[in-house]
């Protein structure tokens, strides 16, 4: 019983009750945190690795809300089977400006970890017009709306300036020609300078060219709609690293 | 009130832990000893494992890395080594494929029948997505195992399709032609796209306005004979389809060729290089061949 007086003493001490109970809560938020301290060293050195254009991050908020999540995940586990079905397993890195992540454990569709490029912009309209159309089998619900849905722009300069806080290297420039990047990535009709620009900043960011794809990705070129965004991010998906300079047998990105 | 002696409850017959608030005893009903032993059990198990597995990040002398655990195991590396003997086993074929011209590999019975599983495989994973299970195609997305090929359905072009794509940019060697939209941007009015659509209709026999199909065979001449041919039969060089079969892509009826020369179908496939390897793509190659139109 000697443990249980000393507990009495405790218990009949307010002030010394709530030292008590801060000591144990701090080793647990310690145990909790201190791992934080140490994310550098579990994010591999990658190349290509850029923060999202505002056309994809609009199109990855839409893939959020529309909760693509739940049966598609968004990362290549190092299984042999995955890795020969999908391409490379998934980095950290490739997630390091993702908030929140894309991860997950359960699949009802496909990885799409890389699915970027993988089909064509009319595939990926077709699919998510009608599932069936092109996949028979395929148990997905159809996506038609996304077509009709016209983007809303206005505040996609707010989003880059919440992810900065958040920690990803959006610069002022990105920040300020949001829109303008928005509407050169996906409006064929943008003139050449605001493309090149677009290409300029996000392509300085990522250090390698052919990052950033410009296009008509619905297949209708007279408005920007949800089907835009979400097509383009789902085309750029996984295809940012260079592979060709990731060292894997490094020590340093083992896991 | 606190006495080193275990005092029983007399109403629950329970033994009580000797604190008393306002006259309320606690009672003691302590932990069945077989959950305290299995919770012991995973505090010494989380010790065993932090010495077996990965477990500290970054500590000094360690140069960044995590301490390796005494089993050294890292998922990575193991994936590596089952790629590695993966490809070790299908080297010898692999090879053989890589060495022998796409007609070799169909005539030994048994590299083709490697590239046959091969490029079964390597076709459910990456091309029936657009082409269909077996190659039987949808609206816009070719039928393989047919005998009408836009480009080439030779064992040489079907590699180069596969290997290079259609109208991907980004790939020097695509196949490359593209088709005017005649009516977004105005390069026909409405109602010559009318006429154009009853003269396409009339190689088939369906043309239901004569006079208007008449004009539109001198548009036809005009704009569209150059890739699709004077007799429209198609060109292959620049992937133009043959008009006059009952064979339509995009669709046959007159409301889907209106949609056609009003908006052009410059359809994409991607460039398979870099994302499957070369012998997956030769065997790719042969398995197309062989669903029933190769020439």
């Amino acid at each position: 019983m000697g443990l249980f007086q000393k507990h009495q003493a405790l218990e009949r001490h307010s002030l010394l009750l709530t030292v008590g109970i801060l000591v144990v809560v701090a080793i647990g938020g310690i145990v909790e945190i201190a791992p934080l301290f140490y994310l550098e060293n579990t994010i591999e050195k990658v190349q290509g690795m850029r923060p999202y254009t505002p056309l994809e991050l609009a199109g990855r908020n839409v893939y959020i809300r529309e909760g693509c999540y739940t049966c598609h995940s968004q990362m290549i586990r190092p299984l042999r089977d995955e890795v020969e079905r999908y391409g490379p397993y998934s980095l950290a890195a490739e997630s390091m400006y993702d908030h929140p992540f894309q991860w997950g454990s359960k699949r009802t569709g496909p990885d799409l970890a890389r699915v970027g490029g993988k089909y064509s912009n009319e595939w990926h309209l077709d699919h998510m017009t009608n599932p069936r159309s092109v996949v028979p089998e395929s148990i997905m619900p159809p996506y038609a709306f996304l077509s009709d849905n016209t983007l809303h722009i206005e505040n996609i300069a707010d989003h880059l300036k919440t992810l900065r806080f958040e920690g990803v290297p959006y610069t002022d420039d990105m920040i300020e020609n949001a829109k303008t990047d928005l509407i050169a990535q996906v409006d064929p009709n943008a003139d050449y300078d605001s493309q090149d620009a677009l290409v300029a900043r996000y392509e300085e960011a990522s250090g390698r060219k052919g990052t950033v794809t410009i296009g008509d990705f619905d297949g209708d070129r007279t408005r920007i709609t949800e089907m835009d965004a979400v097509i383009a991010y789902l085309q750029m998906t996984g295809t940012l690293v260079d592979f060709s300079t990731y060292e894997a047998d490094d020590l340093s990105n083992r896991r | 009130m606190s006495d080193d002696k275990t005092e029983i409850d007399p109403h629950s017959g329970v033994e009580t832990t000797g604190h008393s608030w306002d006259g309320i005893k606690e009672l003691n009903n302590p932990l069945p000893r077989w959950w305290l032993i299995v919770w012991y059990a995973t505090i010494f198990w989380a010790v065993v494992y932090m010495i077996l597995m990965p477990a500290w990040p970054a500590l000094p002398g360690l140069g960044g890395t995590n301490t390796p655990g005494i089993l050294g195991k890292s998922d990575r590396a193991e994936v590596a080594a089952k790629v590695s003997t993966m490809r070790a086993e299908r080297s010898v074929a692999s090879q053989q494929l890589m060495s022998s011209s796409l007609v070799e590999i169909q005539d030994d019975l048994n590299l083709q029948q490697f590239a046959m599983a091969m490029g079964e495989s390597a076709f459910g994973d990456n091309c029936a997505t657009c082409h269909g299970s077996g190659g039987r195609g949808a609206k816009g997305y070719p039928m393989l195992a047919d005998d009408v090929w836009l480009w080439d359905g030779s064992l040489d072009g079907i590699e180069q399709t596969v290997r290079h794509g259609i109208r991907h940019t980004s790939d020097e060697l695509t196949r490359l032609s593209a088709m005017p939209a005649f009516g977004r941007d105005n390069l026909l009015t409405s109602a010559e796209i009318d006429d154009l659509v009853q003269h396409v209709l009339s190689y088939s026999d369906r043309q239901t306005n004569p006079e208007s199909a008449s004009k539109g065979s001198v548009l036809f001449a005009a704009q569209c004979a150059s890739c699709h041919g004077v007799d429209a039969k198609g060109s292959r060089l620049v992937g133009a389809p043959n008009l006059t079969d009952a064979e339509w892509l995009f669709g046959g009826e007159p409301a889907d060729i209106r949609a056609t020369i009003t908006n052009a179908r410059n359809a994409h496939m991607p460039a398979w290089q870099g994302r499957l390897d070369d012998p997956t793509i030769k065997a790719l190659a042969v398995y197309v061949h062989s669903l029933g139109g190769g020439e």
